[in-house]
């Protein structure tokens, strides 16, 4: 997910829990049986791991912008070098980062 | 929220928190019920008054209870227990209370009852105390929730005595 998809999703879980919270006590509490409050309540939280936690398309309409790669600038090519070593000094280059 | 497993568990524990909630504010809105529960108690026999070889006093009855306790149930009540207690005072004791019958209610349909029956539990006195003993009977119950505070309350009546002489 992106920044704002991950945001999407925490909002959404938030709201979407407390609402189906609410409908459920009160709803319970009106028709005078716990078991009702603990369905609704029990359904909406399936509900909402099904809309805000899977990777859905909608949670990734917002890229994230990677930088362009500047190592060519900052780290030339050695001249003298056997296969070995070049692979090597590439993958100690990452860490160093 | 940047993977899968940090969603879910962050909804989890999200919604097990308001569920808690959810049960405290169930268990307040027992505050709201006012109930009215009335009971009587008949003692239609003594069968038996006897002092044991221990030296302890002991009395079997045959007693009618007759109980409305329908206004103590609410959503959240999972059963009501109650019980029938004999209290009296001796002068080793300043509050002697016997359990003399018990039962469980399990929902509002049964919380209007009249049960005709001997004593469950022995009536038997630390000592032996108890002729011409005056007596109170007292029900007592628990309301037992689904979640969250027990209420538990009784109606005394007074009024009984038991024989001068053993049967």
């Amino acid at each position: 997910m992106d920044w704002q998809g991950q945001k999407l999703a925490e909002q959404l879980m938030q709201i979407m829990l407390v609402a189906f919270a609410v409908v459920a006590f009160f709803t319970g509490y009106l028709v005078n049986s716990f078991q009702t409050m603990l369905l609704i309540y029990a359904s909406g939280v399936l509900l909402t791991t099904l809309v805000a936690v899977p990777n859905w398309p909608f949670f990734n309409r917002n890229h994230l912008k990677w930088l362009d790669p500047s190592e060519a600038d900052r780290h030339p090519k050695p001249q003298i070098s056997s296969t070995n070593t070049g692979s090597k000094k590439k993958s100690s280059k990452q860490h160093q980062k | 929220m940047h993977s899968f497993g940090h969603r879910a568990n962050a909804l989890l524990t999200f919604a097990l928190t308001i569920l808690a909630l959810m049960c405290a504010m169930a268990s307040f809105s027992d505050n709201f019920n006012s109930p009215s529960p009335t009971a009587d108690v008949q003692v239609l026999n003594i069968n038996w008054f006897q002092k044991q070889p221990n030296g302890n006093d002991e009395v079997s009855l045959t007693f009618n209870i007759s109980a409305d306790l329908q206004s103590l149930f609410t959503w959240n009540t999972k059963q009501v227990f109650v019980f029938l207690a004999a209290e009296y005072e001796t002068p080793k004791n300043s509050m002697n209370q016997v359990s003399l019958w018990d039962g469980i209610i399990p929902s509002k349909e049964h919380a209007k009852f009249w049960i005709h029956t001997t004593n469950k539990y022995r009536f038997t006195d630390q000592g032996s105390n108890l002729r011409g003993k005056e007596f109170n009977l007292s029900l007592h119950w628990h309301v037992m929730p689904k979640t969250g505070k027990m209420f538990a309350d009784k109606i005394v009546m007074s009024g009984f005595r038991l024989p001068e002489e053993y049967r």
